[in-house]
């Protein structure tokens, strides 16, 4: 996971270690002249070389990865792309946008075959419109929540919870994938099927979003929240550094105004980290599009767009999981390759861009791993 | 007259605006409870569910076939072991490596900083993709799924964040140290691996320690490198079993009995976790980590 730290605010932040106490704190200490006059005496100038030519090697292995990964993705997808070009990230042939547009909408009319790998027909668009819609509404619930978890632990809680919350957001990151899914499957999805599908059925199914009466609690709607719930710590974690950066002085400033505390988060804290906030957010999201097993287990896996949010549907990581091991035909395998392709590029694009916010507010202060 | 409407006009201002701060707070709590109760639930009914299914024999037997009761994951533990021996023999000393670079040699150069970049970036790579790649690279070549492939695959997925564990810890060692050895004529490859990454090594072992918990719930990746076995194997030539790969076939499968067992491979897997987490928490309470995660 990525988050970010600050070197000045960090320690500001941590109770018991008022700054300049700790022998360094997090700061990068500047190569003194001392150290750079004795690294230039080069009594062993050449095992000193050869040394940090292998770190400079190991640091250039992650290009390499990256690189590999790529290059193995557009060899292995150049099958389908020569067959279908851009139209597999389009309407299948024979279908226009108006003709999808009615399948989606009418749930009685006949589905397009998006996906049939026995005549070797490929189109990416139902896994595209379920990887938007479930990342979407993973978004919708969970950014909300997050911001006020991240208020509340940088400008309300009190000292002795600070701490143990921040533990179980920890904890809460490194859940795999798979035991939310195996929670999802056992306490959530029944919990859907039972309360909350026929509610949400009952009181908005005449928008047509929750039209469906889907007897198996799988689907859009339970996958989004399973996500929602995977990525709060994330974003929630993010933000509350983020906001953490924001100097002391602009709080205090605005209090000094007459301002009440919701006042002074709304305009000086929250209003100063939002290019961060909103990197936090494109983080989560990056997280979400990616997210493989746990949706699997819940979205209920069938290739078809329906425009209510209850019914069964399939992302791009989840179609992969599904059939990748079971794809014999070269023509499907390079589809599902392609697949993946696209999900690294939009991956890679989301994250650095999140990145980038994130930098931008945190002044470059060195991102920390965990 | 007007001056008694001008302040009753901002008697109701005042009023408006505390309420609107209660409010205010009182959402963000609603939030935080909202947030930590799902999340203490999942825990709690997994600690529940998997403890009342754990027994000896779980580590002890493999799976019986469909239909008999009893079994244990012992196959699926070995072979997470396997495969998270591998995968550490490959990622952690390119990780550390890397770290060092990071933290000793390359400070404030622009190949640092693309290089902190890309390891952010390949961080958030879906691990499926990397699974994919792997596939592709070693799998289709061999002809076979196996066992070192799905290690070659978790390896990869280490290197990034045990590199930027690795860095931010080095970063906490004070430069005093570092000059300390330097000028007792100690060459500097020495100094940086036994002055520099000595100090910061329980840091940097809870660090890879954290990297290897991560990793051995990832079921992504393996799906199609390691595949699963229902079989004994400790061969790395041939398709093994992993525990979040079993949890995962389990989970969905039709059966209470395994429905049980992968409760329990999910307590030990988050049982892991949970140490691992501690740990690092621990260890970077105090010393010269202090901060440092």
């Amino acid at each position: 996971m990525t988050e970010i730290r600050i070197s000045q605010t960090q320690v500001l932040s941590e109770a018991g270690n008022p700054p300049g106490q700790g022998p360094a704190n997090g700061a990068q200490p500047e190569a003194s002249a001392i150290r750079t006059f004795l690294l230039s005496r080069g009594n062993s100038a050449g095992a000193d070389r050869v040394f940090q030519w292998l770190m400079v090697l190991c640091a250039l292995t992650i290009f390499g990865i990256v690189a590999l990964i790529a290059m193995q993705l557009v060899y292995g997808s150049q099958l389908s792309w020569h067959k279908f070009g851009f139209s597999f990230f389009a309407w299948p042939a024979g279908f226009t946008f108006a003709s999808i547009f009615k399948a989606v909408l009418d749930p009685n009319a006949a589905q397009p075959n998006y996906w049939d790998p026995v005549n070797g027909h490929f189109s990416a668009l139902p896994f595209i419109y379920g990887t938007l819609v479930s990342s979407f509404l993973a978004l919708l619930m969970a950014v909300p929540l997050a911001i006020g978890v991240a208020v509340f632990l940088t400008e309300m809680c009190p000292g002795a919870l600070r701490a143990p919350l921040a533990f179980i957001t920890e904890l809460l990151a490194a859940i795999p994938s798979v035991i939310y899914g195996l929670w999802a499957v056992f306490v959530l999805v029944p919990l859907m099927r039972e309360q909350v599908n026929p509610f949400l059925n009952k009181t908005l199914g005449w928008t047509g979003f929750f039209s469906d009466d889907n007897p198996t609690g799988l689907g859009f709607f339970s996958a989004g929240v399973i996500l929602a719930i995977m990525i709060l710590p994330i974003i929630s974690s993010l933000t509350r550094e983020v906001m953490l950066a924001v100097p002391h002085s602009q709080r205090e400033a605005v209090l000094a105004l007459g301002a009440t505390r919701w006042e002074m988060i709304r305009v000086g804290v929250l209003r100063n980290a939002r290019i961060g906030i909103v990197g936090a957010i494109i983080l989560g999201l990056g997280r979400a599009l990616g997210e493989t097993m746990a949706v699997t287990m819940v979205i209920g896996n069938s290739i078809e767009i329906h425009r209510s949010l209850l019914s069964n549907g399939n992302t791009m990581a989840s179609v992969i999981a599904n059939q990748f091991s079971e794809a014999s035909d070269n023509m499907h395998l390079s589809a599902l390759v392609e697949l993946g392709l696209a999900l690294f590029v939009v991956t890679i694009v989301v994250n650095a861009l999140a990145q980038l916010l994130v930098w931008a507010v945190t002044r470059g202060a060195p991102a920390r791993a965990s | 007259m007007g001056v008694d409407r001008v302040r009753d006009e901002h008697k109701l201002k005042a009023r408006l605006r505390s309420v609107i701060d209660g409010a205010a707070t009182g959402l963000a709590i609603l939030a935080t409870v909202l947030v930590v109760a799902p999340l203490v639930a999942i825990f709690v009914y997994l600690v529940y569910k998997g403890a009342s299914s754990l027994n000896l024999d779980f580590f002890t037997k493999v799976p019986k076939p469909v239909g008999e009761s009893g079994g244990g994951m012992a196959n699926a533990i070995v072979g997470s072991a396997l495969l998270l021996g591998v995968g550490s023999l490959l990622g952690i000393p390119v990780g550390i490596g890397g770290g060092i670079y990071l933290a000793e040699f390359g400070r404030g150069t622009k190949l640092a900083n693309a290089v902190r970049f890309t390891a952010d970036v390949l961080n958030g790579v879906p691990s499926i993709v990397m699974g994919i790649a792997i596939y592709a690279l070693i799998v289709v070549p061999q002809g076979h799924f196996s066992a070192f492939s799905g290690g070659v695959a978790l390896g990869i997925m280490m290197i990034p964040t045990v590199t930027r564990t690795t860095e931010e810890m080095l970063l906490m060692v004070p430069n005093a140290v570092r000059e300390a050895a330097l000028a007792l004529g100690v060459p500097n490859w020495r100094s940086v691996l036994s002055i520099t990454v000595k100090t910061a090594s329980p840091g940097i072992i809870t660090g890879c320690m954290l990297a290897f918990a991560r990793v051995a719930g990832e079921t992504a990746p393996l799906i199609f490198t390691a595949l699963g076995n229902t079989f004994w194997s400790v061969n790395l030539n041939r398709e093994i079993a992993a525990l979040p790969l079993q949890i995962y076939v389990y989970a969905l499968s039709p059966y209470d009995d395994w429905h049980r067992l992968a409760w329990a491979g999910a307590l030990v897997l988050i049982i892991l976790i949970v140490l691992a987490v501690s740990l690092v928490r621990y260890v970077t309470s105090r010393g010269v980590l202090k901060g440092a995660s």
